[in-house]
């Protein structure tokens, strides 16, 4: 159990910058995210996309914007949980109870989503057949290579994950690499890398072809595939993997009762509390009248959510505002020496 | 002002005027119409605004650029008359442009 002062869901921008509005303040913060890295959809999304309305910033990217952010917060040394979600919330006396997808308990007077349009999941195959079969021969990531050794498998998708896992299985299992266009998106060298196995013979590519429908009982005998034009392939294979990159979906979140407006939890615009005490929502996933989806919104929104968490989580202490430039005690949680 | 005609999977059609300007997207999101989520709020980077354009249509919008057929990629059921209703700008020449809707966005 990991008692703390404020629990963040989301590790993006926003989730970011609130860190460190909570431990100018003193606040201890702790970080949980269901993707494997720091950075929420600029990393996810539009990692090299440029952004030119950070003020002060005149253009960087998603990556360059979660570097400096996490530098901006390195002296606060907080516990990121990655790969996890936040399951369930429960109100235990003044505190919330959290637990995630690890079975992992946070205790906290505040929690703070930043959760963006939700959390990360694969996007998955459209036909039915594939939900009964999904863990069973339908797979959207490889956790050990060597249970796919010696297999018939089809790789389906065009970008860097399908064609780096079709370099990597085809020298131990028979890969076809199907996708819905001639073009792939993935890096130049892995396309190159797929076009000389197939001339090799050490893979086959089936373009442009989806897929179609799914045989088999228990397990998956074959699979038809088929092509805009209508022309229909079927194919023997013991399994299929999915890369079609990954949706956001808004999870759990959507039964902790917050009258969500279309996938938005509606706060006040003093805190950015919602309809229960000590849950806040800031970012992309709050809506409020004049909502603006801008990074530079989410970070005043986790500036003065950061304040009113403060009251709940020092209920004897009085909070003072105070300026970087001036306030010892905010350079000494900054480590800094100003003469 | 062009009217779009929007149709659900489920047949249900919306006949919206939509101001030059703003996209497809925008036309739907900005007048409640559903199917379409545009989570990323049309930025080309999340494949949640996907439609089918009508086959007449089709040819006489500006051909997609690869950043949209990249994220056309991750589209759930991607038909060749598939696109991204962020990409397409209404202008007076679509005027009576018919769009359909996947059975869902993800």
């Amino acid at each position: 159990m990991i008692k703390t002062d404020v629990l963040i869901i989301g590790a993006g921008p926003i989730g970011l910058f609130t860190v460190q509005q909570l431990g100018l303040i003193g606040l201890k913060a702790e970080v949980v995210d269901n993707l494997d890295k720091i950075g929420g959809q600029c990393i996810e999304l539009y990692p090299d996309k440029p952004i030119y309305d950070i003020p002060a910033v005149p253009v960087c990217t998603g990556e360059s914007l979660t570097k400096n952010l996490l530098e901006q917060i390195e002296p606060f040394k907080i516990n990121f949980h990655l790969n996890e979600r936040v399951q369930e919330i429960s109100k235990e006396k003044n505190n919330w109870k959290i637990i995630t997808s690890k079975n992992k308990i946070f205790i906290a007077p505040n929690i703070i989503i930043a959760g963006g349009v939700g959390s990360f999941e694969p996007r998955k195959f459209s036909i039915e057949e594939a939900v009964k079969f999904e863990d069973k021969g339908v797979y959207y990531s490889i956790k050990d290579k060597n249970y796919f050794k010696n297999k018939k498998i089809c790789i389906f998708g065009g970008g860097d994950s399908a064609l780096d896992w079709a370099i990597e299985l085809s020298k131990f299992a028979q890969v076809i690499l199907v996708h819905r266009r001639n073009e792939f998106r993935g890096a130049e060298h892995s396309t190159t890398t797929v076009k000389k196995l197939e001339k090799e013979g050490k893979l086959k590519i089936k373009t442009p072809f989806q897929i179609n429908s799914i045989e088999g009982q228990d397990k998956i005998s074959a699979i038809n595939i088929k092509s805009d034009d209508g022309k229909t392939e079927k194919i023997a294979t013991d399994c299929i993997l999915g890369f079609f990159g990954l949706i956001m979906k808004l999870g759990p979140i959507a039964e902790w009762d917050l009258n969500l407006e279309k996938k938005h939890i509606p706060v006040n615009t003093e805190n950015f509390q919602t309809n229960k005490e000590g849950i806040f929502a800031i970012g992309d996933i709050c809506t409020y009248p004049g909502k603006l989806k801008l990074i530079l919104s989410g970070f005043h929104e986790g500036a003065l959510a950061a304040r009113a968490c403060f009251k709940l989580a020092r209920p004897n202490e009085k909070y003072r505002f105070e300026f970087t430039t001036t306030s010892k005690s905010m350079h000494e949680r900054l480590g800094v020496k100003v003469k | 002002m062009p009217k779009i005609t929007y149709i659900e999977h489920n047949g249900k059609t919306h006949v919206q005027e939509v101001p030059n300007g703003l996209s497809v997207m925008e036309g739907a999101v900005q007048n409640n119409i559903p199917g379409i989520d545009a989570d990323c709020g049309g930025s080309c980077a999340c494949a949640t605004c996907h439609v089918y354009v009508d086959e007449k249509w089709f040819s006489k919008l500006p051909n997609k650029e690869s950043a949209e057929e990249d994220m056309l990629d991750m589209a759930f059921e991607p038909n060749k008359f598939s696109r991204l209703g962020c990409q397409i700008t209404i202008t007076n020449d679509l005027d009576g442009m018919v769009v359909k809707m996947p059975s869902k966005q993800a």
